[in-house]
């Protein structure tokens, strides 16, 4: 009797370490834990190129991650990317004139969406359009730019 | 030439016959796993030989593994500058592959084997004709909660391997190397995510336990009973094992994580 009793309490050390085992996969390793589902509101914003970014990447201002883009499209009319972010309810003064931009965090890292705030007394609320918007910077085109460039400063300098 | 032709089409026939055998074996088993849940001390017993015993060696290959990512990772990732992705690395190559298959392989080497080695000699002692004479089912009786008790154990296992792992990967990386330790945990947090990353390395080794019990209990039950057939049953056990699960895992890695 008092073997099968060390067993059972063997086996269920186990199976609860096992638990456990999953329970700090789940929260410490995972994205469970900031995965909360929050109150958001969605705001639109056209991009004449959207780079890089993706489904889920993090929307912040000032440093500070207030939401993530939750769909990206293409406008078949007007040949730019539409891109839907999904803002946490708390940051709900967001004012209208608000600047998106599409930013690399790093050189090499993803990209982010960036809201600048303006100066307007009416805020951003859920299905409304942010007008101003840059794009992300491509950086062939920059690398691109900057080669012509210095090859006609060179050209020029000969002459 | 007709020799070989024979020789490969006996081969083909005796292969796809042990196949067939197999998977009623199969169909046996999990008949018989409805009458394991009224009994549920049998279960636990091979729990606890199942599970149990194997936790020491899950352990500490999973500690070893972790060290061994972070330092190798540590060494190639520095060359970037990234040393602070480590904890990705180390998380994603311990939940999305090493984890499951590692700890499968370690499995089927530690319990597989011996449910073989159980079963066989149980089977060459007469005990499982032995069972039948006195109308107990050796399937429901035997082979259904070893059964069940893999299945039970393996996701346990390949959880406790992975998390071990991760945490062995911290020692090293920032206990040793001088990652930040901050950045490890913020990293694999922001990349690692639970639905694809987590929840598919679990139904992996879901998957391996099934078949590595399976492998285990069908080679036991189906070996020839004699010293020379059950030694050879267990060999059996351990290389097919090791194939089906490697050979699994490619095709459940191109399955989940393919689209992406």
């Amino acid at each position: 009797m008092q073997h099968t009793k060390t067993q059972d309490t063997l086996v269920g050390l186990f199976v609860a370490s096992g638990i456990a085992g999953l329970f700090f996969l789940a929260l410490q390793v995972s994205n469970l834990s900031s995965f909360v589902d929050q109150d958001s509101y969605a705001v639109t914003a056209r991009f004449e190129n959207s780079g890089g970014l993706k489904v889920k990447s993090p929307v912040s201002a000032a440093g500070v991650k207030i939401g993530q883009v939750s769909s990206i499209n293409f406008d078949p009319k007007t040949y730019q990317s539409i891109v839907t972010l999904n803002i946490y309810s708390q940051y709900n003064n967001l004012p209208e004139d608000t600047t998106a931009s599409i930013f690399t965090a790093g050189l090499l890292g993803e990209q982010y969406v960036n809201l600048d705030a303006g100066g307007s007394d009416s805020f951003l609320k859920n299905g409304s359009k942010i007008e101003i918007t840059q794009s992300a910077i491509i950086l062939e085109k920059a690398i691109g730019q900057f080669l012509f460039k210095s090859a006609e400063e060179k050209a020029q300098a000969k002459k | 030439m007709i020799e070989l032709l024979q020789f490969l089409g006996k081969a083909t026939r005796k292969s796809f016959k042990k196949l067939g055998r197999a998977t009623f074996f199969l169909l046996e088993i999990i008949s018989g796993i409805a009458s394991v849940i009224p009994r549920p001390r049998l279960l636990l017993k091979q729990l606890y030989s199942v599970g149990v015993l194997s936790f020491l060696i899950i352990v500490i290959s999973g500690i070893f593994v972790g060290m061994v990512l972070g330092l190798q990772g540590y060494y190639t990732l520095s060359d970037f500058g990234a040393e602070e992705t480590l904890g990705v690395m180390v998380a994603a190559s311990l939940v999305r592959e090493l984890g499951p298959v590692v700890s499968a392989l370690l499995f089927a080497g530690r319990a597989g084997s011996a449910l073989t080695a159980e079963i066989g000699l149980m089977k060459a002692t007469e005990q499982l004709s032995g069972m039948e004479m006195m109308a107990v089912d050796p399937i429901k009786r035997i082979i259904s909660p070893r059964f069940l008790a893999g299945l039970i154990s393996m996701p346990i296992l390949s959880a406790l391997f992975s998390a071990v792992g991760i945490i062995g990967g911290q020692l090293v990386g920032s206990g040793l190397l001088g990652v930040d330790e901050g950045a490890y945990w913020s990293q694999m947090q922001a990349n690692i995510d639970f639905e694809g990353d987590i929840v598919n390395g679990i139904l992996k080794s879901l998957v391996f336990g099934f078949v590595a019990s399976w492998i285990a209990l069908f080679e036991g039950y189906d070996a020839i009973p004699t010293s020379e057939g059950v030694s050879r049953a267990t060999t059996r056990t351990v290389v097919n094992s090791a194939f089906s699960i490697l050979g699994l895992d490619f095709l459940l890695t191109a399955l989940m994580f393919g689209d992406n």
